[in-house]
């Protein structure tokens, strides 16, 4: 008899092999608001109460966000996403538009006519390449690059929680999304009313609309775009849980990223085309119609989604079931 | 296969719970992908409040534990139980009670040391985190790196960011510690200070779980110990019964060794070596003879005795009888 058997015959423990993570995240949410709850007795006033509430919930979110934006690189990453919509206005401005005979496309013929414009052509130009890129990088980092250095081990076994982690990167991932894809409207729109002429819209539909509509419309494509990288973001955070070396979920990813578009270009391949995730990212024209057109819009959003939840779901599922060995 | 693990049995007192152990691992079993078998069904009982060693060769299965018991590695078979409650399923109310150290310290390197144990704090979601600021003040200053706190870690040397790690360990009151090679890479007086330091945490009341390939280290700091071999438990205990099994032996230094040898084996003495550790050395087990009366005997017989000892048996004594190899000191 081992001693352990002699030690407690009551217990009874599994011998097969158990899933580690489960039912530590299954109490996770108990847990927390318990703690939540204790905080509120202690404390006294009530406004003082959620605040407290707040940071202790949050607070995981907060440190992976002041350290995602504290990383020279992604800082670097921000500045050159900035600065290409100056670039694109300033040569715009220098050597004059494009007509529309040349066949360029309609929102870059209007830049010149409507600096509001430049915000849609460079989302246009950015969402191609720059700003997946940027999205694979903080994304694919998430994950693998903590278990490239070793912390996440520690992070585990404080315990973080695994579900909790992969929440907590997941939504630092669209946090970054959306503070790329905000930095690059603003920079546009400065470089836009700075060096062109600013005014009601002239929609592609015909019409026009006030500059304050104009701008609202700019936050829809905004949000729409972000989505379109939250997206990419869930595909990258699945990437990060299958390996140790940062990099190599970050290249995957910008290769993924490349080869859907080179498929999405092929003519013979035109089926393929609604079902890759790239083909949807630049489809945020549909504002510029009166009223804005939403069925295009709508489906994006719909493919996004799909895409978010069957990455997510490979993402929580490899990484529950993961031996940390790193 | 030993003794020693049956006399551990046999000495717990009748009607130990669970709760008094830190840690109990039943058939504890780690088969990597690939057939390679890393633990190999280990049965540990840790004692709460014990300083315990987890000695062992570097390969032989110390690290995966760790990493089982701390659920970073599913076991392949087997269970345990952390503080009193079966894992897995306890891990999430069991480990912010656990302070660790895992295969080395890891952090942010483009961090400060404050702002790395900073981070980990704000991973625990249990914790209380308007007294963060004095905790980790209190840990940084435990392990003596108040004056580094805003060094960036990447310029820490390697003593540093060991003790960074037992800082980030002791950020909040913990029953059990689990330090893994915590010397590793120190310097002399960094490895004195570790040592105190852990001797000040069990004084507290915490246990701790101590590995190490080093068996002067485990001797120094621990009251049980076990070993492992090849991912098997070759022996576990207290030092003490340990270090029963292993007998106090009389060692005569003489340029006469084959007369020294006939009088020591006339006395009854058992176990008479000769030429162990030098040429003109005998040994032999001291037994219930005084040494002194050894002493006069050689004497009376003529022989010159140059030198004579008693030797208590050392851990690694112990761990050559038990495993019938030396220890690889230098890892």
């Amino acid at each position: 008899m081992s001693p352990a058997e002699k030690i407690s015959p009551n217990h009874t423990i599994t011998a097969t092999r158990p899933s580690v993570t489960d039912q530590v995240d299954a109490v996770e949410n108990d847990t927390s608001s318990l703690d939540t709850s204790t905080t509120e007795v202690r404390s006294s006033g009530s406004g003082a109460v959620n605040a407290v509430g707040f940071t202790k919930r949050h607070n995981f979110l907060f440190s992976e966000v002041s350290l995602t934006f504290r990383r020279p690189r992604n800082l670097a990453m921000l500045g050159v996403l900035v600065l290409v919509p100056v670039l694109l206005g300033v040569a715009l401005r220098t050597f004059g538009g494009p007509e529309a005979s040349d066949g360029a496309p309609g929102i870059f013929t209007q830049i010149t006519g409507n600096g509001l414009f430049l915000t849609f052509a460079a989302l246009s130009i950015l969402v191609q390449l720059l700003l997946p890129v940027s999205v694979a990088v903080v994304a694919g980092d998430s994950i693998a690059g903590e278990a490239g250095i070793g912390t996440l081990r520690y992070l585990l076994s404080v315990p973080v929680g695994r579900t909790r982690l992969l929440l907590v990167k997941y939504a630092n991932a669209v946090v970054f999304c959306l503070v790329a894809v905000t930095a690059v409207a603003l920079s546009s729109l400065l470089t836009g009313l700075l060096l062109f002429p600013a005014g009601p819209i002239t929609l592609l539909s015909g019409g026009t609309i006030p500059m304050a509509e104009g701008l609202l419309r700019i936050g829809l494509v905004v949000l729409y775009v972000t989505a379109g990288m939250a997206a990419l973001a869930a595909i990258s955070l699945a990437l990060s849980t299958l390996t140790e070396v940062a990099i190599g979920a970050i290249a995957t990813t910008v290769v993924l990223v490349i080869v859907a578009q080179v498929l999405g270009a092929v003519p013979q391949l035109a089926g393929l085309r609604p079902y890759l995730l790239s083909s949807w990212w630049n489809d945020f024209d549909g504002v510029l119609r009166d009223p804005v057109a939403t069925e295009v819009m709508g489906q994006g959003l719909l493919v996004f989604a799909a895409y978010t939840v069957i990455f997510g779901s490979i993402a929580w599922a490899r990484f529950n079931g993961k031996d940390i060995s790193g | 296969m030993l003794t020693v693990q049956e006399d551990i049995t046999s000495s717990a007192p009748p009607g130990a719970r669970a709760e008094d152990y830190s840690i109990v691992t039943r058939g504890l079993t780690k088969r990597f992908r690939g057939g390679q078998v890393a633990v190999d069904h280990l049965d540990l009982a840790v004692p709460k409040g014990s300083v315990f060693g987890f000695l062992g060769p570097n390969g032989s299965g110390k690290t995966t534990t760790i990493r089982m018991l701390l659920g970073l590695v599913a076991p392949s078979e087997g269970g345990w139980e952390l503080l009193g409650s079966p894992m897995p399923g306890g891990l999430r109310t069991a480990l912010p009670r656990v302070g660790a150290l895992v295969e080395g310290p890891s952090f942010y390197p483009y961090l400060s040391g404050e702002a790395n144990l900073r981070r980990y704090d704000a991973a625990d979601p249990t914790v209380d985190r308007r007294t963060a600021s004095a905790r980790i003040g209190d840990a940084l200053d435990r392990v003596g790196l108040t004056a580094a706190a805003r060094k960036r870690y990447r310029a820490y040397s390697l003593g540093m960011r060991q003790r960074l790690a037992i800082a980030a360990a002791l950020l909040r009151p913990r029953e059990l510690l689990i330090l893994d090679e915590p010397t590793n890479g120190l310097d002399p007086q960094g490895t004195r200070e570790v040592r105190g330091l852990v001797k000040e945490i069990a004084a507290e009341g915490t246990t701790v779980f101590v590995s190490s390939h080093l068996l002067a280290e485990i001797e120094q700091m621990c009251s049980h110990v076990a070993v492992m071999r090849a991912g098997r438990l070759a022996a576990q205990g207290p030092l003490a019964a340990l270090r029963a099994g292993e007998a106090v032996r009389i060692s005569v230094e003489t340029p006469d060794v084959t007369r020294a040898e006939a009088v020591l084996k006339g006395l009854g003495l058992s176990g008479v070596r000769t030429g162990q550790d030098a040429d003109n050395e005998v040994s032999a087990e001291l037994g219930e003879e005084p040494a002194e009366r050894i002493c006069a005997e050689l004497v009376t017989a003529g022989i010159a005795v140059r030198g004579l000892a008693v030797r208590r048996p050392s851990l690694e004594d112990v761990f050559v009888g038990l495993t019938g190899e030396g220890f690889d000191v230098a890892g």
